[in-house]
């Protein structure tokens, strides 16, 4: 299952699919539909996440993997810990844009990703490899 | 008391002015910078501009004393709920209340362990019913925290237990009645009172016992 099908949530919707899994994805929006492609032929369900009966409709209370992935934050930690807590699902992803709060339920147990934390570290990485290659350049 | 107070909306502000009023100690946060503006008028450097469910912003209001008391009345459930859990998970404050607007949410906070929360659509539906009593059957108050309602129910000509003595009335478990109330004068339920009909009854009992309250009292 996947629940916020925005750039993120169709990215991860059809390697998943592409790799034999059973998906189903959820946004509020009907339009959300055509980012999964014109070959799509897994399931999709337009409402909304914090909507108990959406994601029992959607099949969520049986799912193996549950990847939250809608555009707010504080919404993803909610239906994380909901899917969580309330139907056992094994394996619940949950992303999660500000760092701080990232760690914060990370620290909880929940299983969060966080690009923002990505981002910083690749940028930095890079800076530091651009300077050192720099360096080494100057000292040849 | 120390409070900090989660959304500066009608509810928020107006909780900060009475909080303020008594002689606690309030900051107010606010997201919205219009809203900002406007409440900086009347709170000062007592409101503060920010989204509430940052850590960083909450820090600024002195989550880390910690505050007696965090309120999370945001007009958005999810925010309201990260701030209770944040406050009492992360800071251990030990009294959180929350807002709910949209009362389909409430199972995800009792779920999530906040079970202080106001909900604005239930109390009117409250009331409504208080008005058009469905069934016979008022619920007037829910302790969430206790888990037992408070319902009130009227004894009709029909009653299985019109005439009957409270003792000899056998009541499912988990519910009792607490009072009587006979034109227009409440008394304390006895083992030696009597419901006769017409009568205004108040009962205790655990969420999902109505329907047996319901059947021993009205038989319906």
């Amino acid at each position: 299952m996947v629940i916020g099908c925005g750039r993120v949530g169709s990215s991860v919707a059809r390697e998943l699919a592409a790799e034999g899994w059973d998906v189903t994805a959820i946004d509020e929006k009907e339009e959300a539909l055509a980012r999964l492609g014109a070959r799509w032929t897994g399931g999709f369900v337009v409402g909304h996440g914090m909507d108990a009966e959406i994601l029992r409709r959607a099949g969520v209370p049986d799912a193996d993997a549950v990847v939250v992935a809608t555009d707010g934050d504080n919404t993803n930690i909610v239906i994380g810990q909901v899917v969580e807590k309330r139907w056992d699902v094994p394996c619940v992803v949950v992303r999660v844009l500000d760092p701080a709060r990232a760690d914060f339920y990370a620290a909880r147990g929940m299983r969060t990703v966080c690009p923002t934390q990505t981002a910083i570290a690749k940028l930095a990485e890079a800076v530091r490899r651009e300077s050192r290659a720099a360096e080494t350049a100057a000292t040849s | 008391m120390y409070a900090v107070v989660a959304g500066g909306g009608k509810v928020g502000a107006n909780v900060a002015r009475s909080l303020l009023a008594m002689g606690h100690e309030v900051t107010l946060i606010e997201q919205r910078p219009y809203r900002f503006e406007q409440l900086q008028e009347e709170f000062e450097h007592q409101v503060l501009l920010g989204d509430a469910t940052e850590l960083h912003v909450l820090e600024r209001a002195g989550i880390a004393r910690p505050p007696e008391l965090v309120l999370g009345v945001t007009g958005d459930d999810e925010d309201n709920l990260i701030i209770c859990q944040i406050a009492t998970e992360g800071y251990k404050v030990p009294k959180v209340i929350a807002r709910v607007n949209d009362p389909r949410n409430q199972e995800h906070f009792d779920l999530l362990g906040i079970t202080q929360t106001v909900c604005a659509t239930s109390n009117v539906l409250g009331l409504v019913e208080h008005e058009v009593p469905e069934h016979g059957f008022v619920h007037l108050l829910e302790l969430r925290k206790e888990n037992l309602e408070i319902v009130e129910l009227q004894i009709d000509r029909d009653s299985p237990v019109a005439g009957k003595r409270l003792a000899g009335i056998s009541m499912p478990a988990g519910a009792r009645v607490i009072s009587v109330m006979r034109g227009g004068r409440s008394e304390l339920a006895e083992d030696s009172t009597v419901l006769r009909p017409g009568d205004q009854v108040l009962a205790v009992l655990e969420p999902g016992k109505e329907d047996e309250l319901r059947r021993v009292l009205l038989k319906r």
